[in-house]
């Protein structure tokens, strides 16, 4: 029989045994009244010899080694039915516990998926990505020319392969239309290990200059543009002007840095950046390492192939170094803080939550004192209560954790959905065993830490004292205990209060910045050019001129321009620059934010002209080269004398005349502009870009207008003026400035949010701890206040005694928190950019509103306190 | 009610074993062979016989079967397992050679060795 048998048919079991121990008594009568006793007498001597039935059947029981389960089993059963017998206290209890352990397990299940699993790869942990490092140790896209040379290089690394940004339109099949697209080298899916789900990969035949037109279509656009139709291998697909013949189809779901439609081959790229080793056009790399390889190895490899560059091209690549980590580092970003800063602060939650719960099963734990001095009166150890009453927390722990699962599978999505800007690897979060695992340990370890409590207080002592005093005095351990509790509560508060003060200034701080510019009204495009214009470069500028006048003679349009970069936009371009006719040594001069402009950039914009003029239509290729700079620039580079009318030398354009200051543009969004390593910013004339790079502008380039109606109902308008006589050509990733700009304090609006959410509940959560402890430590001294008052204590005196009560735990749980709150302050200064230390107001005025809020849930026990009636107070006793 | 029984720690086990392994046999009548086959020396107090058959049954050296008895009551008949047949077999030799030793020790004459 095995112990579950025993433990499932006990009722059989103990039927069982009944009968034996009654046979054996049967049968000793018989035998006792065959020997010539009476029938009685027979009956008494059997009951004699075989001792008290049930003493018998208990050591029967005990000797059975399933005992403990069997407890288990009644204690479960117990706290059960003690929860059943009060209700309001299960259904308050399990609602915390429920917050607490859902929140937390929200928090762990985007950790798990977005930080804990493998990629969705083979091997994943071979899958490394790779930077060039300019000498400040930042990380730079790669020049094609440095990555063949590594490819071909490298031993440590097996395969390699590169993929770089192409969105265009997709003409043919169906309507025309925008789309997402990389071109990639030869081998990027057989280096990710992932096999297509129809055709091949590219060879290295068709990744050269002059291959054939070749593209690999996403599993999506193939349902959507073929029907999933099988004769769409070796179909043709119409991308940008290019007919491509299909050699390949993703499989679904299958993301490569967010999703993407087409794939062409980047060898066949012919852009002049790409034939350039010190032109950096966005070219990302991941490589697989050999089986048997390290990553430190690998990496020593690469700093070594980066000498061997550096020598050979030292115009190029002199100073640069080659970084290699984790491919996984690379897709997560820098998330891996905030996603801990949070499970740290709802683990505070979490924390009131359980402390919530302790001091209500504490209080009822002391009501039931008599009860529990009675069992052990009765027989039951000390080990057996403590048991019991961990059991109990733990049925409430298990339950609360259930339904917290429930809250978090409900939960997740949405809270996925507000992450500003999206999460990498969203898709892979989901509740799988390591998330239900976590809550059913989260919600254990509550259990315990809220039933040990209780169970530790069980009475072992002086048992007729307890047994005598009743249900009515409180002991000095019994309110210490609360009042610890109370001060946790209130520290924790605290930290959150004030960490969701803080951030809430920061962002109140952010929000008055000025941006450098004016967003309102202004709507901002990226255009795919017509490919019929992409054949020269004079028909480049032609029809970019052509968008810029129709736009202009729009009703509706104050003024319109083209930029090769959005401010707060998410990219940059950066140029070298010097002062002097001499160049630096290569890799070595100051560097710049670039910005390729049209004349009325600085109108649609509004930035403030501090001196000189901006660009005209004359500022063109022929004429004196001509650029604007910022405040910023003209204080760094021209120390103390005219910036204006001096000269500016370019890398790649040459001496350039400085003719207008303009004000400083916050680039990298409102609150990371000040700490940003550079910011200076130079402005050159679209029209002074030599034609080799005028192909590259066609994808390039974004628009910018400046409306006098709201600027989205313009779109309509804006999109048809684009379109011309051009039937592909379009305008995609619209979005209005003051998108823009309120985009760059997401992260912080979005942790001011869940902060406010936490603090909200830890305030609540910490309040209703306090009202209820204080409402059990006031009732518990009702006869005292009634010996007080009758010895002639007023309303008011009593009122203030139990005020002084909680106003002790609080200052003391305050003080704690201002600590823990300090801490974190420190914390948050370094992972949200445009956060200040701690400021001493908002940690006055967050622990005012503490304070204030804790003293009202105490004042409402304690005006009933003062409005005891002394007479009937005291005839309870 | 009768003390607790005279006999050494552990014995009862092996008394046990013993009745039962001469066939399947109830409580009752173990109780009473052990009383007949030592001649009343052994006075099996009731109190521990059956929580002694429940552990030994527990530990699957016993295992039992509901039968009728010849008087047509069904009762609890308890027969010996393989392991329990191991375990008296190494528990008898063990018990022998303690008895062996006992004695070797107790017939010392007085006045030392030779």
């Amino acid at each position: 029989m095995s112990w579950w048998h025993r433990l499932w048919r006990r009722e059989e079991m103990e039927e069982q045994l009944d009968k034996e121990v009654c046979f054996h008594v049967d049968e000793q009568i018989a035998d006792l009244i065959a020997q010539g006793h009476t029938p009685g007498e027979a009956r008494r001597m059997a009951r004699l010899a075989i001792g008290g039935p049930e003493q018998l059947k208990e050591e029967c029981r005990d000797a059975r080694g399933t005992r403990w389960l069997e407890d288990l089993w009644q204690d479960f059963r117990y706290a059960l039915r003690t929860l059943r017998q009060r209700p309001g206290f299960a259904v308050v209890a399990l609602l915390t516990l429920a917050l607490g352990i859902g929140a937390t397990t929200v928090m762990f299940t985007v950790i798990n998926g977005v930080l804990l699993k493998p990629l969705a790869y083979p091997h994943p942990d071979r899958l490394v990505s790779l930077h060039e490092q300019p000498a400040n140790g930042d990380e730079w896209p790669f020049s094609y020319l440095n990555f063949r040379d590594c490819q071909h290089t490298s031993l440590s690394i097996a395969s390699m392969a590169a993929w770089k940004n192409r969105g265009g339109t997709v003409s043919a099949p169906g309507d025309a239309g925008y789309v997402d697209g990389r071109e990639i080298t030869a081998g990027v899916f057989s280096t990710l290990g992932i096999p297509l789900d129809r055709g091949r990969e590219f060879l290295p035949s068709e990744d050269r200059p002059g291959g054939p037109p070749v593209a690999i279509i996403s599993y999506h656009l193939w349902q959507s543009r073929f029907a999933g139709g099988a004769g769409a291998i070796g179909a043709h697909v119409v991308f940008s002007g290019t007919a491509y013949t299909v050699v390949g189809i993703t499989p679904p779901g299958f993301q490569f840095f967010a999703d993407a439609d087409i794939f062409t081959p980047l060898g066949q790229n012919t852009e002049p950046t790409m034939t350039d080793r010190a032109m950096h056009p966005g070219i990302n790399v991941i490589g697989r390492l050999r089986p048997e390889v390290t990553l430190a190895q690998a990496q020593a490899e690469m700093s070594l192939i980066a000498r061997q560059l550096a020598a050979q091209y030292p115009k190029a690549d002199a100073g640069r170094g080659i970084s290699v980590k984790p491919l996984r580092r690379e897709i997560v970003g820098d998330v891996r803080s905030t996603l801990w800063l949070l499970l740290g602060a709802v683990t505070m939650v979490l924390l009131i939550a359980c402390v919530n719960v302790a001091s209500l099963l504490l209080a009822r734990a002391a009501s039931r004192e008599r009860e529990l001095a009675m069992r052990v009166a009765l027989g039951a150890g000390r080990g057996r209560l403590v048991r019991q009453c961990l059991t109990e927390g733990a049925v409430l722990a298990v339950c609360g954790g259930a339904l917290g699962v429930a809250l978090a599978a409900l939960g997740v999505r949405p809270f996925l959905t507000f992450w500003p800007g999206g999460l990498p690897r969203s898709g892979e979060v989901e509740l799988d065993w390591r998330v239900l695992l976590f809550a059913l340990g989260v919600a254990l370890v509550s259990g315990l830490l809220f039933g040990l409590a209780p169970a530790l207080r069980a009475p072992v002592r002086e048992l007729e004292s307890v047994l005598r005093a009743g249900a009515r005095t409180v002991t000095g351990s019994s309110r210490r205990l609360h009042s610890g509790f109370v001060m946790a509560e209130i520290a924790l508060a605290v930290v959150l209060l004030i960490a969701a003060g803080m951030l809430g200034r920061t962002l109140l701080r952010l929000s008055s910045l000025d941006p450098g510019f004016n967003p309102h009204n202004v709507l901002v495009a990226r255009v795919a050019l017509s490919s019929d214009t992409l054949s020269s470069p004079e028909h480049v500028r032609v029809a970019w001129q052509d968008i810029i006048d129709r736009l202009h003679h729009t009703p509706g349009v104050d003024s319109a321009a083209l930029a090769d970069i959005i401010p707060m936009g998410g990219d940059t371009e950066e140029i070298a620059y010097w002062t002097t006719p001499t160049a630096p040594p290569p890799n070595q001069a100051p560097m710049a934010l670039l910005n390729l402009v049209t004349p009325d950039y600085q109108r649609v914009m509004r930035i403030r002209l501090l001196g000189g003029r901006f660009f005209t239509d004359q500022d063109r290729i022929g004429r004196e080269p001509v650029v604007a700079i910022d405040d910023a620039l003209a204080k760094r580079a021209f120390p103390g004398h005219q910036a204006l009318g001096s000269r500016l030398w370019l890398q790649f354009f040459g001496p350039m005349r400085i003719v207008g200051i303009v004000g400083h543009v916050r680039h990298f969004g409102l609150g990371a502009d000040d700490t940003a390593g550079l910011r200076e910013q130079i402005y050159v004339p679209f029209a002074m870009m030599p034609d080799e790079f005028m192909r590259l502008t066609a994808a390039s380039m974004s628009l910018t207008v400046r409306t006098t109606v709201p600027p989205l109902s313009m779109l309509e308008a804006v999109r048809q003026q684009v379109r011309g006589q051009a039937p592909d050509q379009a305008i995609h990733e619209v979005r209005t400035m003051d998108q823009v700009v309120s985009g760059t304090l997401d992260p912080q609006r979005f942790l001011l949010l869940l902060f406010g959410i936490f603090a909200g509940l830890a305030l609540l959560l910490a309040c209703i701890g306090i009202y209820g402890v204080l409402a059990y430590l006031t009732s518990q001294r009702v006869p005292e206040i009634g010996v007080r008052m009758a010895l002639g204590a007023t309303a008011g005196n009593v009122l203030w005694m139990v005020l002084r009560q909680s106003l002790v735990m609080i200052a003391a749980g305050a003080a704690v928190g201002l600590g823990g709150a300090f801490a974190a302050g420190r914390l948050l200064t370094h992972l949200v950019s445009g956060m200040r230390p701690t400021e001493l107001s908002t940690f006055t005025v967050v622990t005012a509103v503490l304070v204030a809020a804790a003293l009202f849930a105490s004042y409402l026990p304690a005006r009933r306190a003062s409005r005891v009636d002394p007479v009937g107070a005291l005839r309870q006793e | 009610m009768a003390a607790k029984s005279d006999l050494p720690q552990g014995t009862l086990d092996l008394l046990i074993l013993k009745v039962v392994a001469l066939g399947p046999v109830h409580g009752y009548a173990i109780a009473q062979r052990l009383q007949q086959v030592s001649r009343d020396v052994v006075q099996v107090p009731q109190g521990s016989l059956y929580p002694a058959l429940h552990r030994l049954e527990y530990r699957s050296l016993l295992a039992a079967d509901w039968k009728e008895t010849g008087t047509g009551r069904e009762a609890k008949f308890y027969r010996l397992t393989r392991k329990g047949r191991e375990a008296l077999e190494s528990e008898t030799a063990s018990w022998q050679r303690l008895a062996e030793a006992v004695g070797l020790i107790l017939g010392l004459s007085e006045g030392g060795a030779q």
